[in-house]
């Protein structure tokens, strides 16, 4: 069913099987998630995470917009992706954007990253979409190996930019 | 991109010992897979033993173990160990005018295409390698 993410996913954790909650986010998880974004970021982006909150679990985008968190046994927040269905931007039929995944480093190398782009992609895949795709800075070996892990590879857009000064 | 012989050989073997990390190869099996010199092969095998991806078994049945992590180690990691693939278009230093513009529109598109080919590398695992030739094998068929 659109917008109603699974729950109850494992994660494995060296050979040991801990549980993982997938569910989709709410404006109570906006505290956790600013706070892991500012871990592995090092920025606090409060005002732009609670917007992204607001505008992704408004139930009348629920087809279009997923915003999913991980949280372990014990209640805490360890990942989340946000992803979007987006059409005819750049010219693409639509497809699903994921605009952010980001896993606790003290929950890494588990499977939760593997299990939150799953869990987005069948919301995706419900919904009619049939190619995912995201933008990562072509420096950052992690998470570009990470999708690639995924499946996921250079596509037929490239990115073009020019500064402005 | 043409990689150099060095390069290629040392890619083969890496992921050849990669498929199979439990395993061991001799350079004279992993030669006879893949239709190559052995005598090349024996000298990219000591550079890579010194880098660390792959170890040396001594003994019966001796011969080349996997000696990295397989979802870590990328297809860079293997190849900057015998070449840095920076394209060289091999153009003069001191040159001005209309040449000096034609050289500096050059090394900007070469130093572009050199930073695409790097990222590339350097995010695909020898696990992801892998899985690619698995599922291109399996469309094949």
């Amino acid at each position: 069913m659109p917008g109603t993410a699974q729950n109850n996913k494992t994660a494995k954790m060296n050979n040991n099987r801990i549980a993982i909650d997938i569910r989709p986010a709410t404006v109570a998880d906006s505290a956790a998630i600013v706070a892991l974004d500012a871990e592995i970021t090092g920025t606090d982006k409060s005002a732009y995470w609670t917007d992204i909150l607001e505008r992704f679990t408004d139930s009348a985008m629920r087809i279009q917009r997923h915003f999913l968190v991980a949280s372990s046994a014990n209640g805490d927040l360890v990942g989340f992706v946000v992803g979007e269905i987006r059409a005819w931007e750049f010219g693409s039929p639509p497809c699903g954007w994921v605009l952010a995944l980001s896993v606790s480093p003290q929950h890494r190398e588990l499977g939760i990253g593997s299990l939150l782009l799953d869990a987005l992609s069948v919301e995706l895949k419900s919904a009619g979409i049939a190619t995912i795709r995201t933008m990562v800075l072509s420096t950052d070996k992690v998470n570009l190996s990470f999708f690639r892990g995924e499946g996921l590879s250079a596509g037929p857009y490239i990115e073009l930019e020019k500064r402005l000064d | 991109m043409k990689l150099q012989k060095a390069s290629r050989y040392a890619l083969y073997a890496v992921l050849h010992l990669a498929s199979a990390p439990d395993r061991q190869h001799s350079t004279a099996e992993i030669a006879q897979e893949y239709g190559i010199s052995i005598h090349h092969l024996a000298k990219v095998m000591r550079t890579l033993v010194r880098s660390g991806l792959i170890e040396s078994v001594r003994g019966v049945g001796g011969g080349y173990r996997f000696a990295g992590n397989v979802r870590r180690t990328t297809l860079w990691d293997v190849i900057h160990e015998f070449e840095s693939l920076e394209s060289d278009i091999d153009t003069p230093d001191e040159v001005a005018g209309t040449a000096g513009i034609v050289i500096s529109g050059l090394d900007s598109v070469n130093s572009e295409i050199d930073g695409l080919i790097r990222s590339t590398l350097d995010s695909i695992t020898l696990k992801t390698l892998l899985r690619y030739g698995v599922e291109n094998l399996e469309r094949r068929v």
